[in-house]
Parts: C-alpha cells; structure tokens; sequence
C-alpha cells in the first residue's frame, strides 16, 4: 500500500451532520494549527439547511502558505454516516480513514489502499457525559483530541484555545479538555502516534491573524464610519451585517445615554434595503448594505437611480453561484457582469476586488470614501469563498490620523460665496459635479433629485442636447474614478514573458501557487491581479504587452474577460479564459493544467515557450 | 392659461411667524391637467406649511413616479425633493429619515405607486413608523399612463379605455388602520378647510401619519358613480368631525357644545381640536375607528378626517434607540474606534 509521509503539508476534510455543533471543534483544530505557526486554510463546505444534512470542513495545511484549495484529501475524519461512501472514496491512496469505531465498519466500506483509524467516539461520550447534547457536542472535541495525537497537535496549544473561548463560561472548561484528553489517549494508546502524516511547529504566520472576509468587510464599515445599514438577509452576506452590528454594538453606543451611532434596519427586501442607503446617502450619511446573486438583481432599478441621480451607493455583494437561486451555499465570481452594468440604460458601476481579508476590510472602509467623492454606486465584490472562510490574513491596520472623505458637499457657507448653485454642473472638469444635503440653507442649494433626464440646474428636461451633455459628463466622472480607485497589482518588476496571467479575488491564491508549479516546469507568465473597474489604464498596457493572456475566474462564461474585451478593446482571441464554476475554490492544479493544455502539442510546445522566455 | 409665474409680489402680503409670505413655500407651476385634484392638495400643502411657519429648507418632499409624484415640484421650492422610483419613496424616506432626525418628512403618491407597485414598501414603513407625512393623492386611475384602473378602483367601475374593473377596492385607510397606523386621516381635495388642519396636525404627528386624500382625476375618472369623483364625494361626504389644529402657543378660543368636542393634545403641547363627531367614535380608538370606517362604507358613504391618531407614537428613531444627534452630522471622533481598539480585535483572532 501507498504510504503518504508529510510534514505540514495535508489536506483533512471532516464529514459533519449540519447542526451536532462540529463548527467549533473544526475551528479550534484550525486555530490550533495557525497557533503552530503554520499556514492554514480552513473551508466550510455546507449545505441549505439548518440541521441534519451533510457538512464538511476542509482543512488545507501548506508550510509554504499556499492557502488555496488543493485536491486530493490526506486525511478523512467521519462523523457522518450519510456521507461516509462519498467520504472514504475522496481520501488520497495511502491516506487515513479516522472514523467513529463505536459501531464495526460496514465492508462495503473498506478499500485496500488507504488506512482506517477507528476511534469510538460515541461510546467514549456514552461512558463519559450524561446529558445528550453533551454527548452530542464532545463527540467533536474528542476526534480534535485523538487528531492531536495523530498529528502531533501540541496540547498545550489547544488548551489554550480552550481556555480563550471559555474565558466567560469557564464550568464548560473542564468537560472540554476532558473530551480532548479521551480522545488524545485513545489514539495514543491504539495507534502509533504520530502519523507519517503530521504537523511540526513552524514560525511562518508572522502577526497574521485568521479571520473571514465578512467580519473584515463588517469591520471595515465601523471603521469607515458607516451609519446606516439597512440590509435583507441572505445568505452568504448575512454574517457581514451581523458582524458590523456586533461591533458596532460594541464600538458605537454613546457612553452616556447608551444609545447607537448607528442604525441597522432590517428591510422587507432587497429593493428597500438598496432604497434606504440611497435615501440615507442623499441625506449625508454613511451608508451601505450587502447581498448575494439574488440581491444584487433586485436591487438593479435603484442603482440605476444611484447611478443617474448620482447618489452614493456602498453595496457589498458576496458573491455565490448563480443563477437564480442557484448554488446559495457555493462559491462562484458569476456576477461581474450583472454588477458592472447593473439596472436598464447605459449604466456603469465601480467595482472593487478584494482577494483577503485584509482587503475586504480596506475595500470596504475605502468605498465609503469614493462613493462619497464619486456620488456613484461603488460594489464590493467579494464571494462566498472569501466571505464565509477564514483566511489567513496580514492584520487589519488604521491610521488614526485619516479622515473621512464626505466628496464634493457645499456647506452654508459655500453657498452663499457662489454665484449659482447647479446640482449637475462639471465646475471642477472631473465629471464630479457639487451636492448639498437637505436642510443646509434657507434659501440656496434646494434642488430636486430625480430619476428623469435634468439640465445641470437639476431640471426635468427632454432637450437631447442636455441629455447628452449630463450622460457624457457621467463617462468622464467614470473616467476620472479610474484614476481613484485602487491600482492593480503586478507580480513582477518588469515583463518577462510573451505570457501574462490575469487573475481578481479569490481566485489570487490558487493562480500564485500555479504561477510556483509552472515556473517548476520551465514556464514563465507575467502576473496581474485585478483589484478594480473602470480598469486602470496599466491593464491595458499589460494585455497588450503579452502575445497570450490567460484570465482566471469563476464563472462559465468568463465574466471578467469579457468586461476587459468590452472595455479595452481587446481581441477576444487574446484572452484565453481559465474557469472553475462547480461551486468549489478553484485549484492551483486546475490552473496549471488548463495553462498547460491550452498550449497546442503541450511538451514540445512548453519546450519552446521556455526558449522563448 | 399662462405658464409663467409672475415674480412680483405685494409689498405687504401677510408675513407668518418667521418672516415668510406665503409664496416663499409656493414651487413650479402646475403641468397637471386644469382642475385635478392634486393641485388642490398641493395648495392645502404650501398654506400647511406656511401656517406652520416651518422653514421650508428643514422639510424634505420626496414622491415615486405618477402624477402624485409630479407635485412636489409644484410646492416648497426651497425644500430638497426626491422624485424617486415607482412604488419606492417610503425605502428613500426611511433612509433620509434614519440619516437626519431633525428633518420634516413629506412623502407625496398615488393610488397606484402606493396601493400597487408599493404597497410592500407602504406597509412596511407604517409598521417601522418613520417619522413622516405620507399623503396618498388617491384618485382611483392610473392619469399618467391614460386613465387603467387602479387598485383603489371601485369594483365593477368602467375605465376610460371600457374595461370593467371586476376587483374590489383596497382600502388604504382600512389598512392603515389593521396595520396599527399611529396616525390616519382621510379628506378630500375639495374640502381645503378640512385638508389644511390635518395636514399640520400629520406634520407635528410624530411617526408615520397617512393622509389619503381623495383627489378627482378630471380626465380620467371624474365620473359621477365614481366614489373618487368630485359629485360623488360631494354628496356622500361623512365627516367625522371638523378639525381645528392648534400650535402650543396658541391659545384655544374656539368653544363648543359640550359633548360636541374632542380635544387630542400632541406630543409637542399643541391640539388638536375635533368637534361634530361622528356618534360612536372616539379618535384615540382604534377600534372604533375600524367599526365606524366599515360602518361608511357599507353606507356607500366616504368617511373623511382624522380616524385615528396613537398619542403614545414610538417612531422608528425612538424603537431603534438611535443617539439624539443626526446619523449625517456624526464625525471621525464619533464613529472611528481607532488603531489601538483594532489592534484588540487583531488579536481575538490569532
């Protein structure tokens, strides 16, 4: 038989039933091995359902920081017998099987060529706890014990984690390491402890933290002084707003009258939702909201409204996979299009492209800001990917010296110092026209805010000249957010190849450690990470620099390339799309692999592209 | 008809509390058709306001899309206007409000904008009850798109284009009121002596105060059988009192028969003064207000004035506990937790 041997280097999946409480457990294991100083990716893969269907939670372990996801599962932990086929089928030749030996294996479930770890979980909490949902609960923190002796976990490492998480329930202390302790012993008693397969302390996590993309992004938006925050619930962008209300709550109440500097207003949908930032927004608050797919449709009509009334708008769309109600609870980037050009009419929206948390959070402070200076929609497009997993991330940072940019707002005083007020006028040659905010002046600076064609006075018109001046003064301010919106990122001082690679979001982290396993072989791309539309000018520098440029998403039909054949004038032909679209991070491997065939008579091919390079 | 407004104005027009004459809350001319409705409420709107004395810049109009929505540009032009989405002004107006406590709120729509395309969003801000006046110009058609039957038509009516309407009528007052509307009144766009009381008593209301104002579409729907008509509403009239809206500092002189009168005192020191009550009925009772509205209508008849007002009205800032100072007016200092609290929360996820 195979026999896998690594030190921090695996993937684990645990195979959970949706609602027992395993959550916990399977973090406290990832957060053990952040602890250790390795790099750690942890990923929920769950289901639409509150209780009782399967859920997993995979674990990639990479002393290199590759945190991508990577095929090929090295260890298997099953606490789920309803999965337990798919379960014992996805582990790698010569990997462990860890299961729940309080009930003899089924055969059918015995393959030759990978190793089974029976640990009784379910009679050690039947002999150990009463009550049934202790019984139910500890059954998890058992197999993080045993995997402790397994892997090599320090235990030390764990009680600590422990001991943090309980810091204000400490009666739950003692039941908790005790289940640690059964499980650790068992293993270490009927099994050579530790695996070839196993973790070694390491110093490689430096001051990152592990947190997910929707608290970062909730985080951003305390930070970024967002006051209001209507929302409708939906799921991968619920956590976002629950975050930015815990912190808020936490943050936000005023000493002493205890009450908020903020108001989160749960919306009747996604319409309304949208409605109250704009209304909010046209009154001078901070405002944002965020949603998903579904979301993003309905709220299409109002951003058209932001977009023409000009109006700031902060959405964050965490992206899943669509369409319609699609995959809810999967990860995909399928909605760049429908974001870029939401609601009826030449409409076009800024989009910003996190690929971290670290990001997420910035992203989400800075759009604020440029809403606010552009008096347009700004969308953050995260996913479910980014959005619901944690991350290893660099810590968020804050200066304290920033203020908030409230854009182009004429105060009293600046009323009366000018000579006319005109909403809608180009006084500054940036497309950026002035706003005032109701209640500012008793007698100037009124104008009426509409959704129909104006003059630059704000005046209802139907006059064609008029309307093209007002739509062609929108490209220009469109023009002018280019050159404030964040820069894209390039991986390499200087072009190298007639090769370059494109890549936004989530889909960074697999195409870097691509870029690794193809330089492996001999081949060189140019890298560019995407963090924004309009699309900086150096892009289109990049793509014509490159004979072939490969685009990395997640989608079917190659959403990004075709924003960048639209926008830049590009030839199709150049742009050759890599997709991922099952709902599942997209891998290194993948990448490498569609590169690699993309290639015409690959080895031979490969040989000459090295040449060339 | 002239489409220009002359800008002179008589030296000594009567000047209110704070300096202004009334042409000082007066907007655009009208493009509505000679003799609608709206343009009434318009006016019973800008003498509201200037009775009042508010200043015209600390009052938001926002409207949806129809000719309802057309008239907040025929009215405070000194004031902010939102001309929004169909069906959408009461999300806009919860927003703004949520954003600027300090403002006075006046949602302008229609039958269709709020009893059709929005009636999620109407519902739902009666139930959050925003801080705001929302005046439905109810004239049972849909004017700007040429006279389709809306959803507060009368069964069985016939629209311009010959269609039967074959459903019933919502009631947006009915609703209102099974909704626990802290404020609802009704009137009609021709009884301005009735409309202008209760338009300051909606404004000083504090919470959502529904007006639905029935307002003759003379172009479409001004046919005598029509309940929204103004020979039908003339003759089917049911006040339920007459209203005398009395500012704080104010003294009431006006007195009445015993037994005659109500008096509803408001948060702010001022009242409102009822008097000719409709038997059976008292204004700070729901139910029976509910009773006595179904009562009318089985009558054939159209219940107009104030129905029902909650002086205990929570609205949405005072549920929400939100800080006393405008959300839009709160700085860096205010809402900026800073580095050093971020470098805690770094540290909760190591």
């Amino acid at each position: 038989m195979e026999h896998l041997q690594s030190v921090n280097d695996l993937v684990i999946r645990f195979a959970n039933v949706n609602g027992t409480g395993s959550a916990s457990a399977n973090n406290m294991f990832a957060k053990a091995i952040f602890r250790m100083g390795i790099p750690v990716s942890p990923k929920n893969i769950f289901p639409s359902n509150i209780q009782g269907l399967p859920t997993w939670y995979e674990v990639r372990v990479n002393e290199n920081g590759y945190l991508g996801r990577r095929d090929g599962i090295d260890v298997v932990v099953c606490v789920n017998p309803q999965s337990m086929r798919r379960d014992v089928d996805a582990v790698k030749p010569g990997g462990f099987f860890i299961y729940d030996s309080s009930k003899r294996l089924h055969p059918e479930f015995m393959r030759d060529n990978i190793h089974y770890i029976g640990i009784p979980m379910t009679e050690l909490t039947m002999q150990h706890y009463n009550d049934p949902r202790q019984r139910q609960l500890f059954k998890n923190v058992i197999y993080v014990g045993a995997l402790s002796a397994l892997l090599d976990i320090e235990m030390e490492v764990l009680h600590g984690i422990i001991n943090d998480q309980f810091r204000t329930k400490e009666k739950l202390i003692g039941p908790n390491l005790k289940a640690l302790d059964l499980g650790f012993q068992y293993a270490k008693n009927h099994y050579d402890c530790p695996l070839d397969v196993r973790l070694e302390r390491r110093d490689k996590v430096g001051d990152c933290i592990l947190i997910d993309g929707n608290t970062a992004c909730g985080l951003g938006a305390v930070y970024g002084g967002a006051t209001v925050a209507p929302w409708y619930p939906i799921t991968p962008s619920t956590s976002l707003v629950d975050a930015f209300e815990k912190y808020a709550r936490k943050f936000r109440i005023d000493p002493q009258t205890k009450k908020k500097r903020y108001a989160v207003i749960q919306a009747e949908d996604e319409l309304a939702a949208m409605g109250m930032v704009i209304g909010a927004s046209w009154n001078g608050a901070r405002a944002f909201t965020a949603t998903s797919g579904p979301g993003l449709s309905l709220m299409s009509e109002f951003l058209g409204l932001a977009y023409f009334a000009e109006i700031p708008v902060v959405l964050i769309n965490v992206q899943r996979g669509g369409p319609s109600t699609g995959m809810p609870t999967r990860t995909q980037q399928p909605d760049i299009l429908s974001a870029a050009y939401a609601s009826h009419g030449d409409t076009r929206h800024v989009l910003l492209f996190p690929s971290n948390p670290k990001e997420c959070f910035e992203h989400t402070a800075s759009a604020l800001d440029l809403a606010n200076r552009l008096q347009t929609p700004v969308i953050v497009m995260s996913d479910l990917d980014l959005g619901m997993n944690d991350h290893m991330s660099p810590p968020l940072t804050w200066d304290d010296s920033r203020t908030y940019d409230q854009g182009k707002v004429l105060s009293a005083d600046d009323l009366e110092q000018i000579e006319q007020f005109g909403r809608y006028l180009d006084v500054d040659g940036d497309g950026i026209p002035y706003r005032t905010l109701p209640g500012t002046h008793p007698t100037k600076g009124a104008y009426f805010t509409r959704g129909t064609s104006k003059d630059e006075y704000a005046r209802y018109t139907e006059v064609g000249d008029a309307y093209v001046r007002n739509v062609d003064r929108l490209m220009k301010k469109f023009r002018t957010a280019s050159q404030l919106v964040p820069a894209p990122e390039f991986y390499q001082k200087k072009n190298q190849s007639k090769h370059g690679i494109i890549f936004f979001g989530t889909t960074t982290y697999s195409a870097l450690e691509a870029l690794d396993l193809l330089k492996e072989q001999g081949i060189e791309i140019d890298a560019l990470r995407i963090t924004a539309y309009p699309f900086h000018e150096t892009i289109s520098a990049f793509i014509e620099q490159h004979e072939k440029v490969f685009v990395v998403e997640q989608n079917r039909d190659g959403q990004m390339r075709t924003l960048l054949i639209n926008e830049l004038e590009i030839s199709p032909k150049k742009l050759t799309p890599i997709l991922n679209y099952d709902g599942m991070p997209i891998t290194a491997q993948r990448i490498e692999q569609l590169i690699l065939e993309s290639f015409p008579e690959e080895k031979m091919e490969i040989a000459a592209i090295k040449g060339l390079n | 008809m002239t489409y220009i407004k002359p800008k002179f104005r008589h030296p000594e027009l009567p000047k209110n509390d704070i300096g202004y004459v009334k042409s000082d809350y007066e907007g655009a001319i009208s493009t509505l058709c000679a003799g609608c409705g709206h343009d009434s409420i318009s006016a019973a709107i800008v003498q509201a306001c200037f009775e009042l004395s508010i200043e015209p810049h600390r009052l938001a109009k926002l409207s949806g899309i129809g000719c309802s929505s057309k008239t907040p540009t025929y009215f405070l032009s000194n004031s902010h206007g939102f001309n929004s989405v169909h069906g959408r002004m009461p999300s806009i107006a919860t927003g703004a409000n949520m954003a600027n406590r300090d403002l006075i709120y006046l949602g302008v729509s229609g039958d269709g904008d709020s009893a059709s395309i929005g009636m999620g969003q109407f519902v739902h801000a009666i139930r959050r009850n925003v801080n705001m006046v929302y005046i439905v110009m109810n004239n049972g058609c849909y004017g700007l798109t040429k006279g389709q039957n809306s959803a507060t038509t009368d069964a069985g009516a016939t629209s311009k284009a010959g269609g039967i309407n074959n459903y019933p009528a919502i009631d947006l007052v009915g609703l209102a009121l099974e909704l626990e509307a802290t404020f609802v009144g009704r009137s009609f766009s021709g009884d301005k002596n009735q409309l202008v009381p209760l338009i300051k008593a909606a404004i000083s209301h504090p919470g959502f105060a529904l007006l639905d104002v029935v307002s003759p579409c003379v172009t479409f729907n001004n046919k005598p059988e029509s309940t929204k008509s103004y020979d039908y509403v003339r003759a089917h009239l049911e006040a339920t009192a007459t209203i005398d809206y009395v500012p704080e500092k104010e003294e009431i002189t006006v007195s009445y028969e015993p037994g005659m009168s109500a008096m509803v005192e408001m948060h702010d020191g001022s009242v409102i003064q009822l008097h000719k009550l409709a038997p059976n009925w008292d204004p700070c009772d729901r139910f029976s207000a509910v009773r006595r509205l179904q009562t009318a209508k089985a009558k054939g008849e159209v219940l107009t004035g104030l129905l029902y007002i909650d002086q205990n009205s929570r609205d949405m800032h005072n549920l929400e506990q939100t800080v006393d100072k405008p959300l839009n007016s709160l700085r860096e200092e205010e809402l900026c937790p800073g580095s050093g609290v971020l470098a805690r929360v770094n540290a909760d996820f190591r």
